[in-house]
């Protein structure tokens, strides 16, 4: 009898138990998933919460219930992966898993202590919030409640960060709440970037650029936080700029699990090097990293996930028939934007092309505008989180390809 | 002087060197001086760091990974190389601009 040992039950993970139970013989492979704890949060929605659009209970599902019943779920953290020995250790009762191959999808968490200030200064979450965590986006959520207004900066520390879009739809969003609210008068809002612009990809830069413009947000751009000042309530950058606040919403450095680091598995960031185009991992063959925790140049997102998920499972295959994996994932990114009032933006791109406008013709519901407010997208972005319980996670088919397609762009 | 080293070396477009194996210390000391920068031990630390990374893997190191993988501080490298310190040192170690982010 084989393994297969998953570690990480998030959207990679469970991906991948749901199409390796269809795949392989259970005569003859054992899967594994382990995972520290039971709730499986559908992290996209996490953005809605400080809006009270979504409660903190309608993005929350127990992790067993998308775990096929052949494959048997550890609940227990792992204190170490052994790669070279083929084993990893479980902090549960010391447990050690023997395994033949092994798919790390521990994806990645944010860090406020990497940042002088932030969480030791006295005002996490107090002033200051993240909207990444089930805790922080709850918080935020009841601080936005009676808010009277005033200076709000959403800042991001540094990147790579998950969702790289989240903090654009989040200034969108603040903007039409603050409307609703009859306050936006009230509040000024600023959004404090590393990046040279709005995006990390040039013309989708220029046009969502515009669109905080419209929107009366300010951006300062090459913004590198150095400290959060909370005597003073300044963000200081590491040339000395400062950004002075009344609420600071912070997207923290992002990086790899600490279990990475443990086993000495990760770069500076604790992203396991992979090959970005088969997703083996550079040191060991029988490693494969699906999503946000390996070093793949491509937004660390859930549909990138996705994306990534028959390219991984048909190089598994391939590696356990002694062929050579295909190099055949292409950096696919696909992003609904959701941009406020009921509209949103949905952008497609690659390794190689950036993010165009034109059509995105998608069977039996599209087409969706590329790059271009719609309602359409809106409802796509409202319409996902059911896709992503129902069909996604279990992986089933979805009407869209791994790789991207150029047919409705215009170049 | 230095000037004329630099009319031997091709740039791209943002005056980053095309070949990075053209680089010498002398084009190193050029750019910096047409940058404004200059150069101490503490520089040559990081641009000779810079390039070994990029022998290694084929891409400059970021500003994060040079700061943990050396001992200049976030706050040193800013004070090094006022601007935007990862970008700067790859220019003047002869590398392409860092690709960063995503």
């Amino acid at each position: 009898m084989k393994t297969l040992l998953i570690l990480g039950a998030g959207t990679g993970g469970t991906m991948v138990a749901n199409k390796m139970a269809q795949e392989l013989d259970s005569q003859e492979w054992k899967i594994i998933i382990v995972d520290r704890d039971e709730a499986h949060y559908y992290q996209p929605g996490l953005l809605f919460i400080p809006f009270g659009i979504y409660g903190p209970d309608d993005v929350v599902k127990p992790k067993r219930d998308f775990i096929p019943r052949n494959v048997e779920l550890i609940l227990s953290a792992i204190e170490v992966i052994e790669p070279e020995k083929n084993r990893v250790r479980l902090r549960r009762d010391n447990q050690v898993i023997n395994y033949d191959y092994l798919v790390v999808a521990t994806g990645s968490h944010i860090h406020p202590k990497e940042t002088e200030g932030m969480l030791d200064g006295g005002g996490w979450r107090e002033n200051i919030f993240d909207f990444y965590t089930p805790e922080g986006a709850a918080a935020l959520s009841r601080f936005l409640k009676f808010w009277k207004g005033g200076r709000m900066v959403v800042n991001v520390t540094e990147m790579p960060i998950k969702c790289p879009v989240a903090p654009l739809e989040f200034l969108f969003l603040a903007d039409w709440f603050f409307h609703e609210r009859g306050i936006r008068d009230e509040v000024e809002i600023v959004f404090a970037t590393p990046l040279d612009g709005a995006f990390t990809k040039p013309r989708a830069a220029g046009i969502l650029g515009d669109m905080l413009e419209e929107k009366g947000i300010h951006l300062e751009s090459l913004f590198n936080i150095g400290e959060v000042d909370t005597k003073k309530q300044v963000i200081r950058s590491w040339d000395e700029r400062e950004v002075d606040y009344d609420l600071l919403v912070t997207i923290p450095t992002n990086m790899g699990a600490e279990v990475i680091v443990r086993s000495g598995m990760g770069d500076e960031l604790n992203f396991i090097p992979i090959d970005k185009y088969t997703l083996q991992a550079d040191a060991w063959e029988n490693v494969w990293v699906i999503g946000d925790a390996g070093n793949a140049p491509t937004s660390k997102a859930g549909s990138v996930a996705h994306f990534m998920l028959d390219v991984i499972i048909e190089n598994m295959l391939r590696h356990m028939e002694g062929l050579k994996p295909l190099p055949n994932f292409d950096g696919h990114a696909n992003c609904f934007i959701e941009s406020g009032f009921e509209k949103g933006i949905l952008i497609d791109f690659n390794y190689e092309v950036e993010p165009l406008p034109g059509k995105y013709p998608l069977p039996g519901l599209g087409p969706f505008s590329l790059l271009k407010e719609s309602p359409a997208n809106h409802w796509g972005k409202m319409m996902f989180r059911w896709v992503y319980w129902n069909i996604l996670l279990k992986g089933g088919e979805m009407p869209f390809e791994s790789q991207m397609d150029m047919a409705g762009k215009w170049q | 002087m230095s000037e004329d080293i630099l009319d031997t070396v091709e740039f791209d477009d943002e005056g980053f060197m095309v070949d990075a194996s053209a680089w010498t210390e002398g084009i190193g000391q050029a750019i910096a001086e047409a940058l404004e920068v200059d150069l101490t031990d503490r520089h040559w630390l990081v641009i000779n760091y810079a390039r070994k990374e990029f022998e290694g893997n084929g891409e400059p190191p970021t500003l994060r990974r040079i700061t943990t993988q050396t001992d200049v501080s976030m706050k040193e490298m800013y004070k090094l190389f006022p601007g935007g310190p990862a970008k700067i040192a790859a220019n003047i170690a002869g590398l392409k601009k860092p690709t960063g982010c995503i």
